[in-house]
């Protein structure tokens, strides 16, 4: 009686569906997939062209790789070693923890970059001038003054995350509309309200911005930076390593596999961030 | 009728309501110079009115003439180069203190809304007693959401600045201002971006507010017929540098329908506004000109 919908008769409320109901029935999830197989499906054909109709035939770039089957095959290969997925794992503890670093140390300092011109005036300029250089390279000096190659990694990485983190940080909160502050200010709100009931949630998107943008170049740097130290005595494989390992043992197909890994730890670490920056932030939800 | 002499009042002086003691404001001889020693912009010149405790006092010019800039000198944003202005003759600011200090007495809507995204309506609404520690969060947020429910935003108190329509935005904003218990309020344009239906809503809602709480009401806006429908008296000031032009008083009784809009009285009051503005209007697009070229 008191469900209206039900009792109206022309007219009832569609069934609550489940997550992956809603998944299947949605049209661009399948146009997704369509463009993903559509993708193999030119791949696989243009990399097989020449084996079909001979050398001359080669489609060039695609012609050259591996089609995505054999690719398939060389994973289903590896997939059982431990190795591979431990590659994974380390990679994945370098990614976390120069990101993580970079996140302790980063906010607070975009944050006071933000709000005191004292500290702005004296941090900014060797910072800007820090900015600039490229994490790589870096990583012959890190090499150098850090005494394990497992460190030099971690600081390559914390610094190809920290000046995005602290640029994005900084740009937010100094660009929060000023009639929040005044309209806060009139209500009463005193230095530390202001900042953090106002600058603090003003600067949260920014935030994740940063974190997202930074949690890429993070992967970047890692990769290069295996691949530079070549993991060693010390260091331990990691996807960068693996990649670079295919190709002096000369195996095409997995130095693809482990590119395709990358991609999809990259992919799983920004879905990550996105999935917290919601939880974060409710106001910023779409419905 | 003499429109273009300055300081030309119209109508009777206008009686007050009774109860209405605080909230009187007296502007005497503003002067707001912009960069003093660089490119001097006079934004204000020798400007003076005397607002009314209880008073809904409208401001009409042209944009861009220093309407904002008046209000932000009220409200503490901004100082002034001479002149003072006074809030129950109490000093805002004047001579030796060029800015006033912002405070919840005189409470500000902002033109483009300034509602914190982050906070539900009912969390913006408390935010203010929370901050100045005059009522516990619990407190604040149960009062928030009676006052909310007041307003006709009963339903609407859980949901985000982003989730509701523009016109209960700005009548939460509203909301927000008042739970300050302001002996002011500072309007700047708050109806200018919305459309003619929602506008009248808007109108109502407030003339409802104001015949409730009788705050003082100062209200910015370029719409004539909102300023007469609205105000006790209407100011005209001149294109930049803002001036005093006119002064109009509003003798419709309160409280006001919207039925007095289609009234012989009505259309005689625009008619002496338009007259006025329109010359303002005139010099303000001309002197634009010039600026460009």
């Amino acid at each position: 009686m008191t469900d209206v919908a039900q009792t109206s008769g022309t007219y009832t409320l569609p069934r609550r569906r489940s997550k992956l109901e809603k998944l299947i029935q949605n049209v661009s999830f399948w146009r997704g997939v369509t463009a993903i197989a559509v993708f193999l499906g030119m791949w696989e054909v243009g990399s097989r062209i020449d084996e079909w109709f001979g050398e001359a035939y080669t489609v060039p770039f695609v012609g050259l790789i591996p089609p995505p089957s054999a690719v398939f095959l060389a994973w289903l290969e590896i997939a059982p070693s431990a190795g591979y997925w431990m590659s994974w794992v380390e990679s994945f503890k370098r990614v976390l923890a120069g990101f993580i670093v970079a996140m302790i140390v980063g906010i607070p300092f975009g944050l006071a970059l933000a709000v005191n011109k004292y500290f702005r005036a004296l941090f900014f300029p060797p910072f800007e001038i820090l900015r600039p250089i490229p994490p790589l390279a870096w990583v012959p000096a890190s090499l150098i003054f850090w005494p394990t190659n497992e460190m030099s990694i971690a600081f390559v990485t914390f610094l190809g995350a920290f000046f995005t983190v602290v640029i994005n940080v900084l740009g937010g909160a100094r660009t929060i509309d000023i009639r929040y502050l005044r309209a806060a200010q009139s209500m009463g709100a005193n230095q530390w309200d202001l900042f953090s009931k106002i600058i603090l949630p003003g600067t949260l998107p920014s935030i994740f911005t940063g974190a997202a943008v930074g949690m890429g170049i993070t992967w970047e740097v890692v990769l290069a930076a295996e691949m530079i130290s070549g993991g060693g005595t010390q260091g331990g494989g990691g996807l960068g390593f693996f990649i670079w390992n295919s190709y002096m043992g000369g195996s095409l197909e997995q130095i693809i596999v482990g590119m395709i890994s990358i991609g999809i730890a990259g992919y799983l670490s920004s879905s990550t961030i996105r999935a917290v920056g919601e939880w974060f932030m409710p106001w910023k939800r779409m419905f | 009728m003499n429109v273009s002499a300055p300081f030309n009042e119209v109508g009777t002086p206008h009686a007050q309501p009774a109860q209405a003691t605080k909230g009187a404001i007296s502007i005497r001889n503003v002067t707001k110079i912009y960069d003093p020693e660089g490119v001097n912009v006079m934004a204000v010149d020798n400007c003076s009115m005397e607002i009314a405790g209880g008073e809904v006092c409208m401001i009409v010019g042209p944009s861009g003439c220093g309407k904002t800039t008046l209000l932000n000198a009220i409200a503490g944003f901004h100082s002034i180069t001479s002149g003072e202005i006074r809030l129950d003759g109490e000093l805002l600011c004047g001579p030796g203190k060029p800015k006033a200090k912002m405070g919840a007495d005189r409470m500000v809507v902002f033109q483009h809304g300034a509602l914190f995204p982050w906070r539900t309506l009912a969390e913006n609404v408390a935010y203010g007693p929370i901050v100045q520690g005059v009522m516990s969060k619990s407190l604040a947020m149960e009062k928030a959401r009676h006052m909310l429910a007041e307003a006709g935003l009963g339903d609407v108190g859980d949901k985000y600045p982003g989730e509701v329509s523009s016109g209960m935005a700005r009548r939460a904003e509203i909301v927000r201002a008042l739970i300050n218990d302001p002996k002011v309020l500072l309007l700047d344009e708050p109806y200018r971006a919305m459309d003619a239906l929602t506008k009248s809503i808007m109108h109502e809602s407030l003339l409802e507010t104001y015949d409730r709480t009788k705050v003082t009401i100062f209200f910015i806006t370029h719409d004539l017929e909102e300023a007469i429908f609205l105000g006790d008296k209407v100011h005209i000031v001149t294109s930049r540098p803002c001036r005093r032009k006119k002064t109009v008083t509003v003798d419709i009784p309160r409280p006001r329908s919207y039925a007095v809009q289609s009234s012989e009285q009505f259309r005689l009051l625009i008619e002496e506004v338009n007259e006025a503005v329109h010359e303002e209007a005139m010099k303000a697009f001309e002197a634009g000109e010039r600026e460009l070229a």
